[in-house]
């Protein structure tokens, strides 16, 4: 095996530092592909018992960072990605990717998307009648510092409705996507905000299961990370799975 | 210390605002010589097109080396590849298409060689969490014969993993659901 250090390691990281294989989530560490609340799962999801896969190395790797792709300031700040600013309460959302160890998780693409403060994604199949914003694309993208952190500045979504029943309305979410070190750590996810009543109305919230871990999903309000007359900051940390610290599964 | 992992949500629609780019689909350069295209088309139960579906595929080159953020199994000697692809335009008729190279063979669980495949996820409105799957070669049946992870697959269903050759490339579909549902896989 090679000991080269490649784009994703640091000279103080070893190949014994990384795991060679993962641990397997409990069952209802997400949600079931099967959850009629959901509509839209009756006819996407599989019926079949899903087959064991054996952590191989194609799963224990995962892609470098796309080089035709950089990242800029740009990309962190979804304020300053038009000629003017967008309309809406400015927020900052910062946290860190960290392993189920606790272990910070550098160098992961961290890739957010949201609707604008009136619930409007400016996407051209988005027919909800609010308003589009100009100024506001509503994308952003960085990686992961040394400690995991990620940082974006962004403006609060809005809630808005959708086709789940008559009278249903989306908490005010912002999505995540994380590419993780691993295959195994790639994850999808939202994030909410506290204090939303839309959140406990929500199928796609309640298709978790346990209370518990849908509040992780929820982002808390931090005062103290709060630029004054600026902008209020929300916190998010995510994790991903961890190594595998049983002997009885090697990755190969 | 112990912590939960963080759940899964939906990839929901719109996606295309914050995960798709031009180059997405190129799992190697784009002018390379010899390249093919896997393509395919994502259905669900009732076999309409999921129009709304994000694919992405991660895999080694021919020399079983990945181009890899850990530095396990690499690099890759061949110029400009990624080995990672992600096709999803939501552009109305659900079809994806990569352009790549066939993966060499890997080791596998207890010394056992695994037969050349792409590991596949997938992403859509209705999908709580991703579903993966992977591709195998319909043209390897004697590496295909001897892989563990296909051994592991109820024989009537092995099927649906074998991407059938087509001119320029392979052919897959993503069944999702119904008589001919993809194999997916628990991790």
């Amino acid at each position: 095996m090679s000991t080269k250090v490649s784009a994703g390691m640091r000279s103080d990281e070893t190949l014994t530092d990384t795991p060679r294989s993962y641990e397997r989530e409990p069952a209802d560490a997400h949600p079931p592909l099967d959850y009629p609340p959901y509509r839209s799962t009756a006819l996407r999801h599989p019926k079949h018992p899903l087959v064991h896969l054996p952590h191989t190395i194609t799963e224990i790797t995962g892609p470098q960072l796309f080089p035709d792709r950089p990242i800029s300031d740009r990309d962190t700040d979804l304020t300053r990605q038009h000629d003017g600013e967008p309309i809406g309460e400015r927020i900052t959302v910062s946290g860190r990717v960290l392993d189920t160890e606790g272990k910070p998780l550098r160098d992961t693409l961290v890739e957010i998307w949201q609707a604008n403060s009136a619930g409007r994604y400016a996407h051209r199949a988005d027919g909800w009648p609010a308003p589009l914003d100009p100024n506001f694309s509503g994308a952003g993208r960085c990686t992961t510092d040394d400690q995991g952190r990620y940082h974006f500045t962004t403006i609060k979504p809005g809630a808005y409705p959708w086709g789940n029943g008559e009278n249903v309305w989306r908490p005010a979410h912002i999505h995540f996507s994380l590419l993780g070190r691993a295959f195994l750590q790639r994850l999808v996810t939202q994030m909410y905000f506290p204090g939303d009543k839309l959140f406990e109305l929500d199928p796609i919230v309640n298709s978790v299961a346990e209370p518990r871990a849908r509040e992780r999903l929820i982002s808390r309000l931090s005062i103290a990370c709060s630029a004054p007359h600026w902008a209020l900051a929300y916190e998010f940390d995510i994790y991903l799975r961890g190594p595998d610290r049983t002997p009885f599964e090697e990755a190969h | 210390m112990s912590f939960p992992t963080t759940p899964s949500q939906t990839v929901g629609p719109f996606f295309s605002i914050g995960l798709a780019w031009a180059g997405g689909p190129l799992a190697v350069a784009e002018d390379m010589p010899g390249a093919l295209c896997l393509k395919g088309t994502v259905y669900d139960g009732a076999g309409a097109p999921v129009t709304d579906s994000l694919v992405e595929s991660w895999q080694a080159d021919p020399e079983g080396r990945f181009e890899d953020l850990l530095g396990f199994a690499g690099p890759s000697k061949l110029a400009g590849f990624r080995g990672f692809a992600r096709c999803g335009c939501e552009e109305g008729d659900g079809s994806f298409e990569i352009r790549t190279v066939k993966p060499g063979r890997l080791p596998g669980p207890g010394g056992s060689r695994q037969a050349p495949h792409i590991d596949v996820s997938v992403f859509a409105r209705g999908l709580l969490h991703r579903c993966v799957t992977r591709v195998y070669f319909a043209d390897e049946a004697a590496a295909n014969a001897t892989d563990p992870v296909l051994a592991s697959v109820p024989l009537a269903r092995r099927e649906t993993l074998l991407a059938a050759p087509i001119d320029g490339g392979y052919h897959f579909d993503i069944h999702l659901q119904g008589l001919n549902e993809t194999v997916f896989f628990a991790l």
